[in-house]
């Protein structure tokens, strides 16, 4: 549904924002992870068709034509695992800020001078 | 009808996510970055897609916030020695 | 100033490129001709109710197996960056948790993990699968965790749970490329009746294996994460 996607692409700019301007390191993974959230339901939006059900074989649909009464599963089994692989990344992330913090006992990134040119 | 709760919803989404970059209190702002998700697993069911919907909340609305929650723990531990 | 102008110029120019999204793109109420060959033809090839399990598992096996290896480097990665303690070597003293979460957690967690075990076996006839299954077991697992502050899991049970599911996920997926059509495929056993779960060939047991070592992974994340001597 197109109002679903303008959410997502409207949380994938607050995401995109917040990883811009925050300068604490935690508020920009939580950045990430709303960019994370706005992309998924973009993608899952776009195989949605209008008046059609979930791709599952039940009791609700025998009888009728498969092929012009369900969705298109294919991007909710990419989404299905891209939020599992989020999880990971972010956990990496997040111990790479605990790393980050043992460092410099900092989380602000203005301390991290090191790359800075 | 749906429409108005999807946009009900959405307006929630983008305040928690406005929320979870600009409150002070990190904790809050961890839950508040679940809430998004929480809500966004009831959007999955609109767009009939039940499988992505159980994923999202039981990863992005728990596990996500778990795991957020055990990073900032461990940093909040080594700041006090 | 300038860094302010430079990012509000970035969101722009990204809120620009979606605009084409929005204002271009009409609603299809036709499948592209991939999701019409999965849609029809997935059913009587496979045997699966649920179409989505049906594209992870067989259709597009191959993704998920590299799914699965990601999931296996962050999780090695993350094994790796927390490796070293830290100068302090006491732990702090811990707060033991309180009689209700005690008493609630052990009534819970035998439901959750029957709970999590129903979802990815029967990941095939209703919504749900090897990644959800696996995520309720983590939550069954930090239930234990957060009751008994004091107990650990044994991090080479894990490990090797972990490892020789992953094994033996590419065992079938070899059997698939010898008995069947190719690597993964899950018709070389009896497809069975549509709705019963010994149905749908090697879908159940594939996807009990995903679940089984997603669990053990993101279980393995927590406690390393978890641990407060390191």
């Amino acid at each position: 549904m197109t109002v679903i996607s303008i959410l997502g692409f409207i949380l994938i700019i607050i995401g995109l924002w917040g990883m811009l301007t925050q300068k604490n390191i935690i508020k920009m993974i939580i950045g990430f992870s709303i960019i994370d959230t706005g992309l998924h339901l973009v993608i899952v939006s776009i195989g949605f068709i209008k008046g059609r059900t979930a791709p599952i074989i039940s009791k609700a649909v025998e009888g009728l034509d498969t092929g012009k009464n369900f969705i298109d599963p294919v991007p909710s089994a990419l989404v299905l695992t891209a939020i599992v692989i989020g999880l990971a990344i972010t956990a990496l992330m997040l111990v790479y800020a605990v790393k980050l913090f043992r460092f410099k006992r900092s989380l602000q990134i203005e301390d991290f001078e090191e790359l800075k040119w | 009808m749906s429409l108005i709760i999807i946009i009900f919803l959405g307006i929630i989404m983008i305040a928690a996510a406005v929320l979870a970059l600009y409150l002070k209190n990190l904790v809050a702002a961890i839950i508040s970055a679940g809430v998004i998700s929480l809500l966004a697993s009831v959007l999955y069911l609109f767009l009939a897609a039940p499988d992505v919907a159980m994923t999202e909340a039981a990863i992005g609305s728990g596990l996500t916030t778990i795991v957020f929650l055990l990073a900032f723990n461990k940093i909040r531990s080594d700041r006090e020695d | 100033m300038a860094k302010r102008f430079i990012t509000l110029l970035l969101i722009a120019l990204l809120a620009y490129m979606f605009l084409p999204f929005i204002v271009e793109v009409d609603e299809t109420s036709q499948l592209n001709r991939v999701a019409e060959k999965y849609v029809t033809a997935g059913p009587l090839e496979l045997g699966a109710a649920n179409l989505v399990t049906a594209v992870i598992v067989t259709y597009r096996g191959l993704d998920t197996l590299g799914e699965i290896v990601v999931l296996f480097i962050a999780a090695v990665g993350i094994g790796f960056l927390l490796r070293k303690p830290s100068k302090k070597k006491i732990a702090a003293p811990k707060r033991s948790s309180s009689e209700i979460l005690r008493t609630g957690s052990d009534f819970l967690i035998p439901l959750l993990i029957l709970f999590g075990v129903y979802i990815f076996t029967h990941g095939h006839l209703t919504p749900g699968g090897g990644f959800q299954g696996g995520v309720v077991l983590t939550s069954a697992a930090l239930l234990f965790m957060l009751s008994n502050t004091e107990a650990r899991f044994n991090k080479q049970l894990t490990e090797v749970i972990e490892s020789v599911s992953g094994i033996f996920y590419l065992i079938i997926g070899i059997l698939g490329l010898i008995l069947a059509g190719g690597f993964l495929d899950s018709r070389f056993l009896q497809l069975g009746e549509m709705g019963r779960l010994f149905s749908a060939g090697a879908i159940p047991i594939i996807y009990s294996i995903i679940g089984i070592k997603v669990g053990m992974e993101l279980i393995g994340i927590l406690e390393k994460l978890r641990k407060e001597e390191i």
